[in-house]
């Protein structure tokens, strides 16, 4: 088989600190440590059980992003992925999730023609969407299982997954090729290899740019993005007028009474 | 041409909540822009079932496709749907729910048009905007509003040029109002083959097992909330003593659910459940912006927190500083001392 897993280099949303913003309130990126995102690391977890199961299987992981990005095929070849590639290039900047799919898209059609399983984190942490994923799938004319906490089988021409859906799971199957999104509740990653570390520290990581991959520029970055910021703000919250108390049994009593008075509780 | 469309989410015969707080939505947004409310539902054996679940809302025309094979719901069948009929109506604005089915049949619809998403918006306006660069004004744009990065912004998002202008909301965080019981509304059904080519039926649904929520966060008065602050699932055992006395439910902010301290089903705040009980307890819970997106509208906040600057501490009507460990068996055994 032929997967391709979809990883992102993503800022460290969960530890920002005091200078995580500018005064002028844009994000201050250099701030923040860059991280693989965790549930791409879940998606990587699923393609190299396949590649034990299939003998023959070969992963191969797509990023896109500035140069430093390239970490993160890196750090998937030390857990185990057969090589990657980094799809970098100016006019990628800006892109929203509709022309960051087009660019992922156009550059899995150029390395992996045949792919027969596309897997990726069902989201990001730095932006939440959920949606690079099916708009990927949607722009190769895949079948698409979102949500996936375990792969069952996979034969490499039908796949059967459990997936996650609101208030319970499901069982579903389908054929290859398709596209899957997996949860950070599916299994978690294997660590890296000390022996593929020592293997790969030094492997270059290919990059891919805009004409390699024959995108078109009208599709790419902030032209090909359909959604604009308008406005931004920066989080300050409006202060209410609010009463403070210690943890001491006077004032808590006197909280409690007072509640119960007013028939806010009881 | 040019209306407001809501995407309403099935399960079995039985519209969603959360896709009835986007049908009275839809219909606010749709009196604003002086055009029709339309719905989509698409289903099996739901003609004459769910017409007036959804109709009552002010829905105009209701697209009804009802076939084997749309239930339950499949990824390509439902697109097919949703971009051929998209395709004919031209709608300016489509919603559906933040939800696994939504959040599914979103990304690929707006995927096969051409036009922008917004996940997960807490607020929706209508409004004019101006491009900078190409100094174009538009009149009226749907305004998509919903933190980012963390929590650490909200950015309110545009789609000037690309139709329809598509968002998707959680469920609670719209109120659900019937307009008119007896409203008129259009019932078109539609011919499912027209839009749905049979090669699109290709996941095969072999077991579900759906079960109503465990919890009831969403109807509940009073609600005891557990942040990375409570430290351990054990903590979260005395915030579920303390609800029993004051017969509440129990809910959770990300980070606690991130740190295995207890269930994802009990998250509150923007990719959780949204509430609006009587009284908040949040214990340990710093209060980033999706938490407090989730919970905002309570009537009375109680923050329990050693740290004196957390931001949750901004909104909360009684701060209390110190620890969960030491707070919360106070009011326990005051709560019980007081009551009787």
């Amino acid at each position: 088989m032929n997967i391709v897993v979809l990883a992102k280099q993503v800022p460290d949303t969960r530890n920002v600190g005091p200078d995580a913003m500018t005064p002028e309130g844009t994000v201050n990126r250099s701030a923040l440590p860059a991280i693989f995102n965790p549930e791409d690391l879940n998606a990587l977890e699923q393609a190299l059980r396949l590649k034990e199961q299939n003998p023959g299987t070969t992963v191969t992981v797509l990023t896109m992003g500035p140069d430093r990005a390239a970490e993160v095929v890196k750090e998937a070849m030390y857990r185990g992925a057969d090589g990657g590639y980094l799809l970098t290039d100016r006019a990628f900047a800006g892109a929203d999730t509709l022309a960051t799919s087009y660019a992922l898209s156009t550059a899995i059609r150029h390395f992996a023609p045949y792919v027969d399983l596309i897997i990726g984190g069902r989201q990001a942490i730095d932006g939440d969407t959920a949606q690079v994923g099916p708009q990927v799938a949607e722009k190769l004319g895949l079948n698409q299982i979102t949500y996936t906490e375990e792969i069952l089988s996979c034969d490499g021409k039908t796949i059967r997954v459990v997936r996650h859906i609101d208030g319970g799971v499901e069982t579903v199957e389908t054929e290859l090729p398709c596209v899957l999104t997996v949860n950070g509740s599916a299994a978690a990653c294997r660590p890296r290899n000390a022996k593929r570390v020592m293997a790969y520290k030094k492997a270059e990581v290919p990059h891919l740019t805009c004409a390699d991959v024959e995108a078109d520029l009208n599709q790419c970055g902030l032209a090909g993005s359909p959604t604009k910021v308008k406005h931004v703000e920066n989080i300050v919250f409006k202060a209410k007028e609010s009463k403070q108390l210690t943890g001491s049994d006077e004032d808590i009593n006197g909280l409690i009474q007072e509640l119960l008075a007013s028939h806010t509780i009881g | 041409m040019n209306n407001v469309f809501v995407y309403c989410e099935l399960e079995g015969h039985t519209v969603t909540e959360v896709s009835q707080e986007l049908l009275t939505k839809g219909r606010k947004l749709a009196n604003t822009l002086g055009v029709k409310l339309e719905a989509v539902a698409a289903g099996e054996g739901i003609k004459g079932k769910v017409e007036q679940q959804i109709l009552p809302y002010g829905v105009d025309v209701l697209h009804l496709f009802d076939a084997k094979g749309l239930s339950p719901y499949t990824s390509k069948p439902h697109t097919a749907i949703l971009v051929n009929l998209f395709k004919k109506e031209k709608p300016q604005i489509c919603l559906m729910g933040a939800d696994v089915v939504g959040r599914d049949l979103g990304p690929r619809v707006s995927s096969a048009l051409k036009s922008g998403l917004t996940a997960d918006c807490t607020a929706l306006e209508i409004g004019p905007h101006e491009d900078k660069k190409t100094g174009k004004t538009y009149e009226q744009l749907l305004y998509q509003i919903r933190p980012a990065f963390g929590g650490n912004i909200v950015a309110t998002i545009v789609n000037p040029d690309n139709r329809p202008q598509m968002a998707t909301v959680r469920s609670g965080v719209m109120k659900a109002e019937v307009l008119d019981p007896a409203y008129k509304g259009e019932v078109i059904v539609e011919k499912v083959e027209d839009y749905v080519p049979q090669t699109e039926y290709v996941t095969r649904v072999i077991e579900r097992h759906v079960q109503a929520s465990k919890n009831n966060l969403k109807g509940a008065p009073i609600i005891v909330s557990g942040g990375y602050g409570v430290g351990s699932k054990e903590g979260f055992q005395l915030l579920y003593d303390l609800a029993k006395v004051l017969h509440a439910e129990v809910g959770a902010s990300r980070a606690a659910v991130d740190a295995g301290f207890c269930d994802h089903d009990l998250q509150i705040g923007q990719t959780g459940v949204t509430v609006r009980p009587k009284v908040y307890i949040a214990c340990g819970i710093s209060g980033a912006i999706q938490h407090v997106a989730g919970m905002k509208e309570s009537g009375i906040i109680v923050s329990i927190n050693p740290d004196e600057n957390a931001p949750i501490n901004q909104i909360a009507d009684y701060v209390i500083n110190g620890t969960v460990e030491e707070v919360v068996p106070k009011m326990i055994k005051y709560y019980k001392q007081n009551s009787k």
